[in-house]
């Protein structure tokens, strides 16, 4: 298991150092200073051996954290440690910074404390430790015994995420499809991959111990439902779904009846958090389409057009959209002429930088560039990195549909119809790529 | 104020003024003071010297005050062991508390203070808190029982707290369950042996319960608990995985890992025509393909994963290729890692793609990435054959990139090309000799040379080209130098007449001048074959080669096997055996795979081994290049070690290297030990003329020349048996070097204690396409052991070794696999010791101590019998008792008695007892009646059959007279024949 746990700034001085096991010295927090942060060379690897020692880190902006073990620990959850880690601190002090660090230091030692023990994580939800682990650190003393049970029942209990009690006047939920669409794409417009990753975020502001059902239009669920109903509805429903190649759940949702019935039931915890992720690559709707056209005219010449094409229902608005084109590391001057928003040659990033505030569903635009190049004897051929897309879609590029969500909350005096729910979508670009 | 200026203070005489504060009497004032104890402490700055002080704090209400306390407590208390003792009361009465988070806290807090006597006072609060009624507080109890092994496992075992845990796997709360298990789990690591956890379904079924209701991480502890379990069938196997499955969707991608394993490993029990062995494949493939989009640092732990499971099971991800590919803005591991996955999932189907994306990253910028993208095509082009050829221009046209590590890159896989497909691309020779100049590397430039080497008769100007590397020849790495003289005795071997001069001038510059023994042996080797017999020179060094296989760098199938029991965890990150890199007893067991279904029970017939090993021939492996070296034909790719022998591998194995010259000079040496006839000439050898009309001799069949290069007596004696023309300076180095060969080779000690006989040969090299196998049986504590030595006169590399029994008399069987981790290389030896036991199926054999076994491996599963001397069944416990044996023996008929001679012994009676004892043969009495001693011996066999024995040794005559009786008469032969072999050695 995690033998210890150490966190450094950028200079590879320690903040926060804490040891679980006795084989994990301090000589293993300069060793991993040494070794990783001071390295000449660009990290290799996540995953370090020094020593028979082994060394799991993250970065977050300029904090490196490092879990050390001297045993088989299970690698992935090492990380999955590490990342909730990460999640725990920024919802207890916000972002994960040195002079933050150094501020809570002591609350850091007391999270350390309680959610890994000799090594092995615990508990690590935020709603639940929240009830007992605050910065004022008295709260302890004024619990009655009633509230330190409830709390250390909900810390081991089957529902740790969600405390008993909770009240609203107005029950609210907010869902939001948030997804990322990937591409990449030749030269001559073929789809070379495309994927879409998605995630549904779930705001929920729900009274007592609400049972929620979700629905979406899933390929799999839609047919089987179709089979029972009316034939023509399952031909009408059957365009409209999708089919998701995988997803993964929050852990509130019963895996085992999604195994089963392909239900999505749970009880959710209070405040935001991410219901699920899934992925697909079927039938994915491209917003945009990019049409690349290079040519070197002689050696310190080259002309460039691109043109951009919207591929979505006119009535609808891209908004945020930049595309990047880059340009070789001997340029001495770029010229560039475009219908629509603003184009910069930025000479640091080595890149021509399109930037279009709002463009409508089924229209098309252009930029061209002239590009002058330094004659150089560099026998190294410019590698033509793709020419890469930013954009955000007020739709899901997957076609995912939310159909309900139901809450049902026995004991207390509302309906499924007195909850008031919003749904919202946004689709913006991943890695969207088009090659030149 | 804020915290973060406690790490600020960099005064002198800090410490007093922090003792000062930590005895204030103002509580706030103490509190900051602990805070820059702590932030002190956690810079790295010693101070120990507050301990009283801080300890005296400790008595407080203040929640947050106490932690900070006991955190220093901690980090403190070893090297304070006495001030420690001030802090139990605290934690005595804390464990008291009526807030089950303060008593949770004292009891975890006291488990990681490793001092001995406050683990002393431990004891009682925990056992306390193991029943607590808060479930808090028992889940923190299960972990301090794991903490408290640590310290002091005898203490834990005495005072009966693993058998609390143990019961605490039922407990109703399922993090309590998780914790148990992680903890137990942990505990188990450290006894082996033990059945600590003792799984069954019943507590399967519990821990599948939990499973369901518990927290993410208690889900991977029951998940990595789970995959320890072998169940009793397939429908059990089958039941489990149902369970497991639904766990793919969880959005931690340690649990979804976690799950894989347990599929991975449960599904070999499944039989492969079963309806849900398909869909479970189905399942795994989207869980794995999602555990790329996490985070770069799981997607590096996944890719590394899904690398062994794509080697055990390609059909699960064939489909995927696509998620593959490399994004611009990877990390470079998570690049690197996912080139390696494209090869493997490469094939005919998707070639195209895969192409045309090795191309793109051929043009990148990172060099390692580069280079293995390049290395990739290569290695497509093997793989593919229908490629080949696309690879090939693929690879011209990064040559004509001029980039120089895409150049050195290209040439050396094109030369593994050249090797799968002779006489096929060899109109590119032309470009690649263009960049000769280029060349800088040793890889390169010997791949380079080779291939000129090679194809010299068909490069006008090989001579030329391999003249102008010969000039800086001591200033290459020795990779280039053998490599050098191979391709030149090639080159004169094709075109005598005008490379004459160049050939001496190679030999003699690694004769000569050369320090380097591999570089020298191999010159002389030349030098000799050239000079006595020049057609047997050509047959052996242009003999034809064996065609590379199709995969490379795959993983030996038994470490593969290890690997996917240890799914998720460093071990699969490094590819390497916890035992690799993990210190002590821990993680050292070897996990394996259960059998597929059927294969658990015995097997009746040689024929059903047979169908099993064909059915699962995984593709031959490339040799990992350090195992080339005694290819004398051929590639000298090692890695560049300039001097000395080449290193030995870890496991103690004997190199094919050492062989080549080992048994040949063996003979060779033998020859000299007489006054030698050898002219000392220090000229250089007469020009070897090239006789073509001469007959070649008639045992010089070029097979088995290539094939027994290494070590076989033929060849020595072929070498030390004419007056062969030798330089002076070469007995003297030679020599000590073999003295040094045969010390590595021959340390094979055998330990005193039960007889075993010497080994013979099993299983001749000629029957069994030249694996040889020489064994013995041995009982070494209480095992029974077959000591095996297999050695590979093949030509081509050994893998997959598995061994199997027939039915025999007493039910002997393997205990374990057989053992063979790396691939055998040609010419390698490797010793071999299998664990056996005696609970296997049972019918008698003719002879009794018959038996008959089938070893497998990459290239055909063969048979042969044995014997094994019926004293390695006598069994530690056989000392009958007097009164017992005085009965036993009145009780068995006296047609059961068998009297015997043994001629020749020229021991007393005591020794001869004493050697008897080392093989389990127990005195029970000694009489001596008018000079003639009688010794009354028992022993007792594995399957409880005992035999009596009557030995009666008269001094002065060498013959003894012995008188067994047992109630089954059969086995009476075979124990003389024991007696006999332990008495004469």
């Amino acid at each position: 298991m995690i033998g210890g746990l150490f966190i450094y700034n950028h200079k590879g001085e320690v903040l926060i150092s804490r040891v679980y096991r006795d084989d994990i010295g301090r000589n293993a927090v300069d060793a991993f200073r040494v070794n990783v942060i001071h390295a000449r060379q660009q990290v290799r690897s996540p995953v370090t051996n020094i020593a028979r020692t082994s060394f799991f880190h993250v970065k977050r902006s300029n904090i490196w954290l490092a879990a050390v073990t001297k045993q088989n620990v299970n690698a992935a959850m090492v990380f999955e440690f590490l990342y909730k880690m990460c999640d725990v601190m920024t919802a207890y002090f916000g972002k994960i910074s040195e002079e933050n660090i150094k501020n809570n230091f002591v609350l850091i030692y007391e999270l350390l404390d309680e959610i890994l023990d000799f090594g092995y994580p615990q508990n690590s939800e935020t709603g639940a430790l929240k009830t007992f682990i605050t910065q004022q650190g008295i709260k302890g003393q004024h619990q009655t015994k009633e509230e330190q049970s409830q709390i250390t029942s909900q810390v081991t209990g089957q529902i740790g995420w969600r405390r008993e009690g909770i009240k609203y006047r107005r029950n609210e939920l907010f869902l939001d499809v948030l997804e990322s669409v990937n591409l990449l794409m030749s030269p001559q417009g073929q789809v070379l991959s495309a994927h879409v990753s998605g995630r549904v975020v779930m705001k929920s502001y729900l009274s007592g111990m609400p049972e929620c059902k979700f629905g979406m239009n899933d390929k799999i669920v839609i047919d089987k439902q179709g089979k029972g109903g009316a034939s023509d509805e399952a031909g009408k429903s059957g365009k409209q779904s999708i089919a998701i190649d995988d997803c993964t759940f929050h852990q509130c949702v019963r895996l085992s009846k999604f195994d089963s019935e392909r239900s999505i039931s749970f009880i959710p915890p209070d405040g935001e958090y991410e219901l699920m992720r899934y992925r697909t690559t079927k039938d994915i709707i491209l917003p945009f389409r990019v049409i690349p056209l290079v040519r070197e005219v002689g050696r310190t010449k080259l002309e460039v057009k691109v043109v951009i094409k919207s591929n979505f229902k006119p009535s609808l608005l891209a908004q945020k959209i930049e595309v990047r084109i880059p340009t070789p590391l001997n340029t001495s001057g770029v010229q560039v002429i475009c219908m629509k928003g603003k184009a910069k040659y930025k000479a640091s990033e080595n890149a021509i930088v399109w930037k279009i505030k709002r463009m409508a569903g089924m229209k098309e635009s252009q930029i061209s560039a002239e590009i002058e190049l330094l004659p150089t004897n560099d026998k190294k051929k410019w590698a033509r990195p793709p020419i890469s897309m930013n954009f955000e879609v007020p739709f899901a590029p997957s076609g995912l549909k939310v159909r309900y969500l139901k809450v049902f909350e026995s004991k207390l005096n509302y309906s499924d119809h007195d909850v008031i729910k919003w749904v919202r979508y946004i689709g913006r670009s991943g890695i969207y790529e088009t090659r030149c | 104020m804020t915290d973060s200026k406690y790490f600020t203070t960099t005064k002198k005489g800090e410490i007093f003024e922090l003792k000062a504060e930590l005895n204030s009497d103002k509580k706030e004032k103490k509190k900051e003071a602990v805070k820059k104890v702590i932030a002190s402490m956690t810079v790295g700055k010693d101070v120990s010297a507050l301990f009283p002080d801080v300890v005296n704090c400790m008595q407080t209400d203040n929640l947050e005050l106490k932690k900070l306390v006991y955190l220093y407590l901690m980090n403190y208390a070893k090297s304070q062991p006495d001030m420690a003792i001030m802090a139990v009361n605290t934690f005595v009465k804390d464990c008291e508390d009526p807030n089950p988070l303060i008593r949770a806290l004292a009891v975890r807090t006291m488990g990681c203070i490793r001092v001995d006597k406050i683990t002393e006072y431990l004891c009682e609060p925990l056992r306390k808190c193991l029943k607590d009624e808060d479930p808090y507080v028992r889940k923190t109890a299960a972990v301090c029982v794991a903490k408290l092994h640590d310290i002091n496992a005898q203490l834990v075992e005495d005072q009966g707290f693993l058998d609390t845990l143990k019961d605490l796997i039922s407990d109703s709360n399922p993090m309590v369950v998780a914790n148990a298990v992680a903890a137990l789990s942990e505990i188990a690591e450290s006894h082996p042996n033990s059945n600590l956890l003792d799984l069954n379904p019943q507590t399967i079924n519990k821990l599948l319960t939990a499973l369901n209701e518990c927290t993410e991480w208690g889900q991977i502890f029951i998940l990595d608990c789970l995959a320890n379990y072998t169940p009793r069938d397939d429908r059990e196997s089958q039941s489990i995985c149902e369970r497991v499955t639904p766990r793919l969707s969880h959005a931690n991608s340690a649990v979804v890992l976690s799950a894989v394993k347990v599929l991975m490993k449960f599904m070999e029990m499944l039989p492969k025509d079963l309806d849900y062995y398909g869909t479970l494949l189905k399942k795994l493939a989207p869980p794995l393909v999602t555990l790329l989009s996490a985070e770069p640092e799981l997607q590096y732990v996944a890719l590394r994963n899904i690398n062994l499971i794509v080697q055990r099971r390609p059909e699960i991800l064939k489909h995927e290729m696509k998620v593959f590919f490399v994004k611009y803005n990877d990390p470079i591991y998570v690049k690197l890692e996912k080139l390696d996955i494209m090869i493997r999932l490469a094939s005919q189907a998707n070639i195209a793609q895969v192409l045309a994306e090795l191309k793109e990253y051929a043009t990148e910028v990172d060099v390692d990435f580069v280079r293995k993208a390049v290395r990739a095509i290569g290695r497509c082009a093997i793989k593919v054959e229908q490629s080949a050829e696309r690879c090939v221009s693929t690879l011209l046209d990064l040559i004509q990139t001029k980039v120089n590590y895409v150049v050195q890159e290209a040439i050396v896989v094109i030369k593994d090309i050249f090797r799968k497909y002779p006489n096929k691309y060899e109109s590119v020779i032309a470009t690649l000799c263009e960049n000769l100049d280029s060349l800088d590397e040793p890889e390169a430039r010997a791949a380079m040379i080779w291939i000129v080497g090679e194809y010299a008769e068909r490069i006008d100007n090989a001579d030329e080209l391999l003249e102008s590397f010969l000039e800086g020849f001591h200033d290459e790495s020795t990779q280039v130098q053998l490599q050098l003289l191979t391709a030149i005795v090639k080159l004169f071997l094709k075109k005598p007449t005008e490379t004459q001069e160049l050939v001496q001038q190679v030999l003699s510059l690694a004769t000569q001048d050369s320090d380097n023994p591999d570089l020298r042996d191999r010159g002389y080797i030349y030098w000799r074959l050239l000079s006595t017999d020049p057609v047997a020179a050509k047959e052996v060094v242009l003999a034809e080669k064996p065609l590379i296989s199709e995969e490379t760098d795959l993983i030996e199938p038994t470490l593969l096997e290890e690997l996917i029991c240890h799914i998720g965890t460093l071990a699969s990150v490094y590819h390497k055996p916890p035992s690799a890199f993990v210190e002590g007893s821990r993680g050292v067991q070897h996990k394996r795979l259960p059998g597929s279904a059927g294969s658990g029970e015995s097997v009746d017939s040689p024929d059903t081994v047979s169908a099993a090993g064909v059915s699962e021939a995984p593709p031959a492996v490339i040799p990992s290049q350090g195992d080339l070296l005694g290819d004398l034909l051929n590639l000298d790719l090692t890695p560049p070690t300039t001097s000395g022998p080449p290193p030995v591998p870890s496991s103690g194995m004997q190199m094919g290297a050492m062989d080549l010259l080992g048994g040949g000079l063996d003979s060779l040496m033998g020859d000299e030990s007489e006054p030698p006839p050898i002219p000392l000439r220090t000229d250089t050898p007469q020009s070897p003329q090239l006789s073509h009309q001469s007959p070649s001799p008639p045992d010089y069949s070029p097979t088995e020349l290539g094939g027994d290069l290494g070590g076989s007596p033929a060849m020595g004696a072929a070498f030390g048996a004419p007056p062969a023309v030798m330089p002076a300076s070469f007995s003297a180095p030679v020599s000590g070097g073999l003295d040094d060969l045969f010390d590595l080779g021959g340390g094979v000690g055998m330990p005193m204690g039960a007889y075993s006989p010497p080994k013979t040969i099993w299983l001749p090299a000629m029957k069994a396409k030249g694996l040889e196998i020489s064994g013995t049986f041995a009982r070494r504590a209480g095992v029974i052991q077959m000591e095996m030595t297999l050695t590979n006169k093949a030509m081509s590399v050994m893998t997959d070794f598995a061994i199997q029994f027939n039915r025999n008399s007493f039910g002997l069987a393997p205990a374990g696999p057989l053992q063979v981790l790396t691939p055998l290389s040609p010419n390698q030896t490797i010793e071999v010791a299998l664990p056996l036991s005696t609970v296997g199926p049972v019918m008698k054999m003719e002879p009794l101590s018959n038996l008959q076994v089938a070893v497998k491996n990459n290239i055909d599963v063969f048979y042969f019998s044995c014997q094994y001397p019926i004293s390695m069944l006598f069994v530690e416990d056989g000392k009958m008792e007097r009164q017992v044996f005085l009965a036993t023996w009145k009780d068995i008929p006296n047609d059961n008695e068998a009297q015997f001679q043994i001629k020749d012994c020229h021991l007393n009676s005591d020794a001869a007892s004493n050697k008897l004892q080392g093989s389990n043969v127990f005195t029970i009495a000694k009489r001596t009646v008018e000079g003639q001693d009688m010794l009354y011996q028992s022993m007792k066999l594995t399957n409880g059959i005992w035999v009596l024995a009557e030995l009666r040794v008269q001094a002065g005559n060498p013959n003894y007279t012995i008188s067994l009786k047992c109630r089954a008469p059969e086995v009476s032969q075979c124990v003389f024949q024991s007696y006999e072999a332990i008495l004469k050695n």
